[in-house]
């Protein structure tokens, strides 16, 4: 069975020089959900925008489904592949959010009945059906993030990649967004800060640092490996022990 | 200044009209080129900051404040086509839905705050930067300097409209008077913080700066500041600029003077030259002191006015970038 | 010059002029000031009815004539120069209760405060009745250049989070003591100024990433907003009707 998602042998460097990713190699299979942990200028972010090809990369490929990204498929590896990006506002930028949530599939050429069917249907799916009206800077910040996620939905992808989603809620918030993300049947890659989260959300977890990946496996099992945390300035939170939650 | 409605008369309101679609036009070509898909996201951001940054105030004097208006920061920022844009943009917005200037009155009231700032004030800053050294500290005096001329630039600009489109018996000296007057001070709080935000985006971000954009690494990092008796004296030398070219033409031989305005059509004289009637606006013209003179000061300010926003409008195409080393 | 533009005018109500499609809004208020601009000040009445068919529209509009009234500061400036113009126009002057004026300076303030007021009126009402994104829409209807349409869409958007950010920073600078009298003490708003404009770049460049992501291919979606229809016209045109017959009026008696 083809894999949801093939990243092989990813470099990027910045026009400065400095490696953001390096040799990196992942495989995601449907209906996994991934966490991607690590510090702070790890390259998580930058390697999200290669996912969706909108930073193209020096060497290696991706594969997306049993499509391979190139200059031909890049419309519609977009479409398969969902970004919600760690600042909300960033990606919100009509004037209301339910022309915001129309944008995606507009531009995947839905017109008329069936374009405000799919802004209803994603809407709906994030409990965000009476937000349509709403301007994005009148928004608390968990309203936006699942205006942002609607948005993304819109557009029927096959695999959704969320970066940093629980920065910035507050603790309903953020339990709101555990849930939504659980009910969605939907491969996923999160990449966070939140290591209960991780725990909680996502069986698999990879650790990024300094452009490479460090560590692939279970997300309990890392999480337990204090050294392999602090190496890469991770930490568990105070009193969180994962070895007596589930497994 | 947002001029309301009605205060040029018609004729004034469309040909300004004209000319600002028309140049703004040209621009959107030139952006479309240089920021291509970005245009809009971009300029959109950039807008916001310009309209945000117009609504803060910095002190003047003695705890009074003033209010940028960030035409030249705009064109060296984001390059003068692109700048321009943005200003017209707020200044439209501020228009239609701020009751900020008239409806009628967006003519010159763009040609005056978004083309002859930015245009202008680029073009100011591309000859500043022929003299000024090639230097981080070269690039924040000549910001300085050109948004300080762009400022009082634009009060010409509408002095010489209003010599044209006067609705009120104020003459055109008057008028110019105290506009450009009023204008140089303000021009100084406009040039100065100009000078230190380029600086400061200069100092983190310098690929941000478009104005900047032919410095080299080693020329950017060469710290050395321009000392500020040369600052002045490049202030005083913008100034003496302006004062010797206009003086040139409000000469001191009234005689030949007068013959080149007659001949130029410029002398609503005794006589009533056909051309002088309908051009300009009776009231701007009555009762102007020396009438040669004063023409010929607004003949001046209109050629300054349009070669610098026409050398601006060529040089938007032509900045060329260092060479990289292989 | 910009100062105070935080607060847009729009006043959420619900009456006929505010369902109205925005382009015809524009169109008709537009029209409206035109007639307005160039009709002889000489000819008093025309204002009058001009006046007349701006309360008329306040009132449809269900708007209050203080509020209208109170947005009208944005001309003081210039209602200034209109008082001054009697004492300092050239010209012959004839006395009025003792101070000596010039006729043709009253008949010229007069025009600035006619104009002025009713040109800045039309813009409060379009303003009040139509919010921000609308008036964008009902520009681009009108053939205002889409590019610049869209760039004015996400001015508005960012407005108040880039005003936001800017406020902050000042916060921060006065909670540090910070208290500048006098220009040369400005550098730190400067400064301030210039890092905003980069966060505000680096930001436009995350929004473009985010419209790539979504299929962005360098045009903007129609989302398929209502058009103005027959209704919302035929319901428009008297406005500037009035406008254009009053002052051919006007100018065919002067």
């Amino acid at each position: 069975m083809t894999a949801a998602l093939s990243v092989s042998q990813l470099s990027f460097s910045y026009p400065d020089g400095h490696a953001a990713l390096s040799d990196v190699n992942i495989t995601i299979e449907t209906g996994q959900r991934v966490a991607v942990l690590g510090p702070n200028g790890a390259g998580k972010t930058t390697l999200a925008l290669h996912l969706n090809g909108v930073k193209t990369a020096d060497t290696g490929t991706i594969c997306v489904g049993d499509t391979t990204l190139s200059d031909g498929t890049v419309g519609e590896i977009r479409r398969r592949v969902g970004l919600v990006f760690q600042d909300s506002n960033d990606q919100l930028f009509m004037p209301t959010v339910g022309e915001d949530v129309a944008f995606g599939p507009a531009n995947l050429g839905l017109k008329g009945s069936d374009l405000d069917g799919r802004v209803a249907e994603a809407l709906h799916a994030v409990g965000a059906t009476d937000l349509e009206d709403r301007a994005p800077h009148h928004l608390s910040g968990g309203e936006r993030r699942r205006a942002a996620i609607a948005g993304v939905l819109a557009m029927r992808p096959d695999i959704l990649v969320l970066d940093e989603p629980t920065s910035g809620l507050d603790p309903a918030g953020r339990r709101e967004l555990i849930s939504l993300l659980q009910e969605l049947p939907i491969t996923q890659i999160v990449i966070t800060h939140d290591l209960p989260m991780a725990l909680e959300l996502c069986d698999r977890a990879i650790i990024m640092d300094a452009g490479e990946v460090v560590a692939d496996g279970a997300t309990s099992k890392i999480l337990q490996n204090s050294e392999l945390l602090s190496q890469h300035r991770l930490e568990l939170p105070f009193g969180f022990d994962p070895a007596t939650l589930r497994t | 200044m947002h001029a309301p409605d009605g205060f040029l008369n018609a004729a004034t309101a469309v040909t300004t009209g004209a000319i600002s679609a028309g140049t703004i036009s040209a621009a959107l070509r030139q952006a479309r080129t240089s920021l291509q898909d970005k245009q809009v996201p971009l300029a959109g951001l950039a807008a916001a900051f310009i309209f945000a940054a117009q609504m803060f105030n910095f002190p003047v004097a003695a705890g009074t404040t003033g209010h940028l208006l960030g035409g030249a920061l705009a064109a060296i920022l984001l390059g003068p086509s692109v700048g321009a844009i943005v200003v017209t943009i707020v200044v439209i917005v501020q228009a239609i839905a701020f009751a900020d200037g008239g409806l009628t009155a967006l003519g010159y009231n763009i040609f005056n705050m978004a083309i002859v700032t930015a245009f202008g004030g680029w073009a100011a800053y591309r000859i500043l930067r022929r003299v000024l050294p090639n230097s981080a500290a070269g690039v924040v005096a000549a910001s300085g300097l050109a948004a300080g001329t762009s400022v009082i630039l634009s009060s010409m600009a509408f002095s010489v409209e209003w010599l044209f489109g006067a609705t009120a018996p104020v003459p055109f000296d008057t008028v110019f008077g105290a506009m450009v007057g009023v204008h140089l001070l303000i021009g100084v709080g406009e040039g100065v913080i100009t000078g230190m935000a380029v600086g400061a985006v200069l100092a983190s971000r310098p690929d941000l700066v478009y104005g900047a954009q032919d410095l080299s690494k080693d020329q950017l990092a060469n710290r050395k500041p321009i000392s500020t008796r040369t600052f002045l004296i490049g202030g005083i030398g913008v100034a003496l600029l302006f004062a010797v070219v206009i003086s040139q033409f409000a000469g001191t031989s009234p005689d030949g003077l007068e013959r080149v305005a007659e001949d130029t059509g410029f002398a609503a004289s005794a006589q009533g030259s056909a051309v002088a009637d309908t051009l300009f606006s009776g009231y701007a013209t009555e009762g102007i002191g020396n009438e040669t003179i004063s023409l010929a000061v607004a003949g001046a300010s209109g050629a300054i006015i349009t070669a610098l926003v026409g050398y601006g409008l060529i040089s938007a195409v032509r900045l060329r970038r260092p060479k990289v080393p292989a | 010059m910009g100062a105070g533009h935080a607060h847009a005018l729009f006043v959420h109500e619900h009456s006929k002029i505010h369902h109205l499609a925005p382009e015809a809004k524009l169109a008709a208020g537009f029209v409206f000031v035109v007639a307005v601009a160039i009709t002889p000040r000489e000819a008093i009445w025309a204002f009058v009815i001009y006046w007349a068919t701006l309360l008329a529209v306040i009132r449809i509009a269900k708007l209050r004539f203080g509020f209208v009234a109170a947005r009208l500061s944005v001309i003081v400036p210039f209602v200034l120069f209109a008082v001054f113009l009697p004492f300092i126009a050239s010209g012959e002057k004839v006395e009025v209760v003792g101070i000596p004026m010039s006729p043709d300076g009253l008949w010229a303030a007069w025009n600035v405060l006619a104009k002025a007021s009713i040109g800045a009126s039309v813009s409060i009402i379009l303003a009040a009745t139509t919010e921000l994104p609308d008036i964008i829409r009902g520009m681009e209807r009108l053939k205002v250049p889409a590019v610049m349409t869209s760039i004015a869409s996400f001015m508005i958007r960012y407005l108040e989070l880039i005003a936001g950010e800017l406020g902050r920073m000042r916060v921060a600078m006065t909670s540090r003591g910070y208290d500048p009298r006098w220009l040369w003490q400005a550098k730190p708003i400067a400064a301030s100024a210039g890092a905003m404009f980069v966060r505000s770049y680096e930001r436009g460049e995350r929004v473009y990433d985010a419209m790539l992501s979504r299929g962005y291919t360098g045009a903007m979606p129609d989302l398929g907003h209502r058009r103005a229809g027959r209704k919302d016209w035929l319901t428009v045109v008297a406005m500037p009707a009035v406008g254009i017959t009053v002052a051919l009026t006007a100018i065919g008696f002067t």
